[in-house]
């Protein structure tokens, strides 16, 4: 209960204050209508004396002190007025000195010095060293502080600047100078006493009370920065080198960090490049505790931002050597702050290298060394734990990328890696994901395979299973949106020339080979694809593959592509070997190689025999095997044969009926390519096909068996179609006959009583015949040819 | 009843003027009773010229041994009261015995007259100047009329006018300095000086110059001193640390003081000091020096 009663409390006591002041101001007017001026001092001196009160916190002690500066306004519009009290301005002076209570004194006498300076009677800067003297008197911190904010207001529009009314007859600008800068110390000497108050007080209560007056201690920064007469020098020479030492002697946390940003934000760009020396040896002398990376950050991004405004003042940032002092600055500030966390060294990397790569984009050695000092802060140390140190690593390492938009620029910074080296797993495979990402958005190509080789070592988290990974907290999603990651990656690694791009397949196989059984499905194939590509590219320019020493020659490749298949085999995956085998197959075709291309038919029948068990894995790989041997045209006879036998043995051997007679219908093609100088071996296909009716038959005895109605016709009317293909293409042994035949076995079937009508089937057929009929009626050869068939 | 009256009213009004009223600058005076009265002001060596009136009442004649006026100073010791010890005075017969009918001027003049001392109004004495008009007369008391002045002398300031400057505390507590950029001032002079601070250690809540008048009255075993404190001027609020300097700044001239008397005719003294008071948490502590 004590905090709330402490409250309820302090409403009172300010209410009190608050009447108190309006009752004697009340007073104070009646005394001003009447030009009363005893009466006027009697009744403000009493009203100030509200003023001295020690029970209110700082935020209520501003309410209180805001009432009471209104009411010294307007006693000081009748101070201006001599007419009025007929009193001159330098006895008023002195009468107000003489009220007993200091506080409503000086308060009197800062206000009576503001008309004193306004009527020039005498020197602005004598009046204002006058009075910042005399308010030392008042020691107590609260008190003190809002006393000399009431000097530096009224103070504000009277100091001796240039081009001021009340500049003096030389160099007063000097006094103007000493004269805020005399009230800033002693304010922020007041300010950091704050701490001291009360022992009851809870530090966490101070704290928040003493943030609460930081404004009043920094509007002095404020109003110096805009004294015109402050110049580069005089800042350099006396305004500077007098805060910092006030900063750097008050041994205060809260405000060498408070103050530090407010010389950053006040004064202006030109000055902070000027003088970085000087703000930046005060750095490491600051308090242990100091937030001093926000403080370096703030000043780097003003730098930037200020290098970023204009190309005239880069010349000025090399010329004072701004990196190399920001550097050499941090260095020190992280040496000097041995308690500092990790992740405030990285922080302050963080921000040196934003400032370098915004100010110097051309240096890419001086990212290099900011990478390299962060290396060395992190060496001999354990792996980074704290997930803030880890974010800003991070930021650290995406940073070059967003800049230059190209990870090869990167690739050649060498600490970069050594950088990635201190990150935990999880961490690196970030880093690696913003590192593909940021390639896959810039689309930039990874041509060498030195490049390569670096990119590898880059993203291995996400390549390998690195050490100590458990297994089991993958996240299956994540992970596969990694892999996908870095299959797209794949594709990026490109060169137009021919050797340098088998140099980078080599790379990329190598490392990827690494990959473990997980991830080889993702990664293989976009490799092998990739090198598919490379030898397309290199059919196309057949002449020059003569040299025996040239290493890029489509048989090599196929040689690479075969062990990088042959891992996806023990992975297993066989389907997806069984493609990509078929796919070289495809290619070893088109580069009329006809060994290799059987060896990849051999190695995909082998899988098919032995890996492929399911049965709609089977169905699926024997169409495509049947759809790839169709298109070969490399093999001679005997291996053709071999194959095709293969190949319409396994589909007569499959398990259900129906994949069964597709199969083996599609296999008919197998014996008719559609070419010039393709085979067209008639008598085998009408084997096939009538080897599909066989089957079709028996599906659909089956099914009268075991549902005692007949099944669709489906099957009927696809062999139809191949019927038809055949007959149209001209193959001899498919006669109109057997067509026709064939057309009124499926008519009796439909409209036999045991079958339902069918969805699919039904249309199909009726679509078939009006094809049928359709070409019966185009006329010309093709109408001759089906004219005997009769629908 | 008329009879009766007239028979206990004094038999004639005196009054005392002086010739320079108007141009004389008057001063405020506390008499006995309490009230303030303007009356005018001198110094050592000047001519006090003036003129009684004496205004028989009623017109009637009275008889009279001779009238004189005094000018009278005198020093009063409270505990001793009622016992006036005269330092000056000076006698004027203004007229032989004789009868007096109707109202009469007489004239009176002391020149230079020697007034060493300035009146003084304190607590246990007074030094007071006064006119005194006497009318004697024979079997019943003299008609005795009197006017208070007061005297103010100039001194030339003094020649050797050194700073004061000491170092105080108490031990392991307060330790100060203090300077003065004078040891001697006038009355309408300004103090000003400075505080410095070598270790605090106690909780001040604030700091107050405090003028005080030191009166010491008879000699040897009979002295009696009296302190009063005339002016308490905050000089500090709120508590300083180390090497903190607090500057003084206190105007002498709203405060009533008299200059400095050192043993006046051996009947009394009057010193000021200033007392530096410091004000903690919990009781006072003074630290004096004088002036």
């Amino acid at each position: 209960m004590m905090i709330p009663d402490g409250i309820e409390d302090e409403e009172k006591w300010l209410a009190e204050g608050i009447a108190g002041i309006q009752h004697n101001a009340f007073y104070m007017h009646r005394a001003l209508d009447a030009n009363n001026l005893r009466e006027v001092l009697k009744y403000s001196a009493q009203m100030l004396s509200e003023l001295r009160t020690s029970k209110l916190s700082p935020h209520k002690y501003y309410e209180l002190y805001m009432r009471a500066f209104d009411e010294l306004r307007k006693l000081e519009m009748f101070f201006k007025d001599e007419s009025r009290h007929g009193v001159s301005i330098v006895d008023l002076y002195e009468l107000v000195q003489h009220a007993g209570n200091i506080l409503p004194r000086l308060y009197l006498l800062c206000t009576v010095g503001s008309v004193y300076i306004k009527s020039k009677e005498a020197p602005a800067k004598d009046v204002l060293k006058d009075l910042v003297e005399m308010c030392l008197g008042v020691q107590h911190p609260i008190r003190g502080l809002f006393l000399r904010c009431y000097l530096a207001q009224i103070s504000r529009d009277k100091l001796p600047d240039i081009g001021s009314e009340y500049k003096g007859d030389s160099d007063t600008v000097v006094d103007a100078v000493d004269f805020v800068l005399q009230n800033f110390i002693e304010m922020n000497k007041l300010w950091v006493r704050l701490k001291h108050q009360g022992p009851g007080r809870s530090r966490e209560k101070l704290e928040k009370e003493r943030s609460e007056l930081r404004d009043l201690v920094g509007k002095n920064l404020h109003v110096l920065s805009q004294i015109e007469g402050v110049d580069l020098e005089m800042y350099k020479d006396t305004v500077l080198p007098r805060i910092l030492e006030q900063i750097v002697n008050c041994k205060d946390d809260l405000s060498q960090y408070y103050l530090m940003d407010c010389i950053i934000q006040v004064f202006p760009d030109e000055y902070h490049l000027q003088t970085l020396e000087t703000l930046l040896g005060a750095c490491p002398l600051l308090q242990p505790t100091v937030d001093i990376k926000t403080v370096l950050s703030q000043l780097m991004d003003r730098l930037s931002n200020y290098a970023a405004s204009s190309t005239d003042v880069l010349p000025e940032f090399l010329r004072v050597e701004a990196f190399a002092k920001l550097s050499s600055a941090i260095g020190r500030v992280i040496e000097a702050q041995v308690e500092m966390p990790i992740v405030g060294a990285i922080t302050l990397y963080v921000s040196l290298l934003t400032f370098t790569l915004r100010v110097h984009p051309d240096r890419l050695d001086y990212v290099d060394q900011v990478l390299g000092a962060c290396v060395k802060k992190l060496s001999g140390k354990p792996k980074l734990e704290d997930s803030k140190a880890k974010k800003q690593v991070v930021a650290l390492l995406s940073a070059p990328l967003e800049k230059y938009k190209d990870i090869v620029m990167a690739l050649t910074l060498s600490n970069y890696p050594r950088v990635m080296d201190h990150l935990d797993n999880e961490t690196n495979k970030v880093m690696a994901m913003v590192i593909i990402q940021s390639i896959l958005k810039n689309t930039s190509c990874i041509s060498t395979a030195d490049q390569v080789e670096v990119l590898f070592e880059l993203i291995k988290g996400l390549v390998k299973d690195l050490d100590g990974t458990d297994v089991e907290e993958l996240d299956e999603e994540d992970f596969k949106e990694e892999q996908n990651s870095v299959a797209r990656l794949i594709h990026m690694l490109y060169n137009d020339d021919p050797e340098e791009m088998l140099k980078i397949i080599c790379a990329a196989k190598k490392n990827i080979m690494n990959g473990g059984p997980k991830r080889l499905p993702f990664t293989v194939p976009p490799l092998i694809l990739s090198a598919l590509g490379l030898i397309r590219r290199l059919q196309g320019r057949e002449g020059d593959l003569t040299g025996e020493e040239v290493p890029a020659t489509p048989k090599n490749i196929f040689q690479i592509l075969n062990q990088a298949i042959e891992a996806l085999t023990t992975v297993p995956s066989p389907e997806l070997a069984l493609r990509l085998y078929l796919e070289c197959a495809e290619a070893a075709n088109d580069c009329d190689l006809e060994p290799v291309a059987y060896e990849f038919f051999t190695q995909a029948f082998v899988l098919y025999e032995e890996e492929i068990t399911d049965s709609k894995s089977q169905v699926t790989a024997i169409h495509l095997i049947i759809g790839t041997l169709q298109r070969m045209n490399v093999f001679g006879v005997e291996n053709r044969d071999t194959l095709t036998h293969k190949a319409t043995g396994y589909s007569a051997k499959l398990l259900k009926k129906p994949d069964q007679c597709r199969a083996v219908y599609a296999c008919s093609h197998l014996f008719w390519v559609d070419d010039l100088d393709g085979i067209k071996d008639g008598e085998r296909v009408l084997l096939c096909l009538k080897r599909a009716l066989r089957i079709a038959n028996a599906a659909q005895q089956m099914i009268n068996i075991t549902r005692g109605s007949s099944g669709p016709v489906t099957l009927f009317v696809e062999i139809l179609n191949k019927y038809l293909y055949f007959f149209e293409k001209g193959n001899p042994q498919v006669t109109s006959a057997a067509i026709q035949a064939l057309i009124e076995l499926i008519t009796t079937e439909t409209k036999s009583d045991s079958t339902a009508p069918d969805a699919v089937s039904d249309p199909f057929f009726a679509s078939t015949l009006r094809y049928i009929q359709f070409q019966k009626q185009k006329g010309g050869a093709m109408s001759e040819k089906y004219d005997s068939i009769k629908v | 009843m008329d009879f009766l009256v007239g028979a206990f009213k004094p038999p004639c009004n005196v009054s005392i003027s002086f010739v320079d009223t108007k141009t004389r600058k008057q001063v405020p005076l506390k008499k006995d009773n309490g009230q303030t009265i303007m009356v005018p002001l001198f110094q050592s060596q000047e001519n006090i010229i003036g003129e009684v009136l004496i205004e028989p009442t009623q017109g009637k004649k009275f008889e009279h041994n001779g009238v004189k006026i005094e000018l009278l100073g005198q020093i009063e010791l409270y505990f001793d009261r009622g016992n006036f010890y005269d330092f000056t005075s000076l006698v004027r017969e203004l007229d032989v015995p004789g009868e007096l009918f109707e109202r009469k001027t007489y004239q009176f003049e002391f020149s230079t007259v020697e007034m060493p001392h300035e009146s003084y109004n304190g607590i246990n004495v007074r030094l007071r100047y006064i006119l005194k008009v006497t009318i004697g007369r024979n079997y019943i008391s003299n008609i005795v009329e009197c006017q208070d002045f007061v005297v103010r002398n100039f001194t030339p300031p003094p020649s050797i006018n050194n700073s004061i400057k000491m170092e105080v505390g108490i031990e392991d507590c307060l330790h100060i300095e203090f300077e003065y950029g004078k040891s001697k001032y006038h009355l309408k002079d300004v103090i000003i000086g400075k505080i410095y601070f070598l270790l605090v250690r106690i909780k001040i809540k604030n700091m107050e110059l405090e003028i005080r008048r030191r009166e010491s009255t008879g000699s040897g075993p009979n002295t009696y001193v009296e302190t009063e404190t005339l002016a308490k001027f905050e000089l500090m609020d709120g508590a300083p640390v180390r090497g903190e300097s607090i500057p003084v700044r206190l105007f002498l001239s709203p405060y009533e003081l008299t200059p400095t008397y050192r043993n006046i005719n051996n009947k009394f003294s009057v010193k000021y000091y200033l007392n530096l008071v410091f004000v903690d948490e919990e009781d006072r502590r003074c630290l004096g020096a004088g002036s």
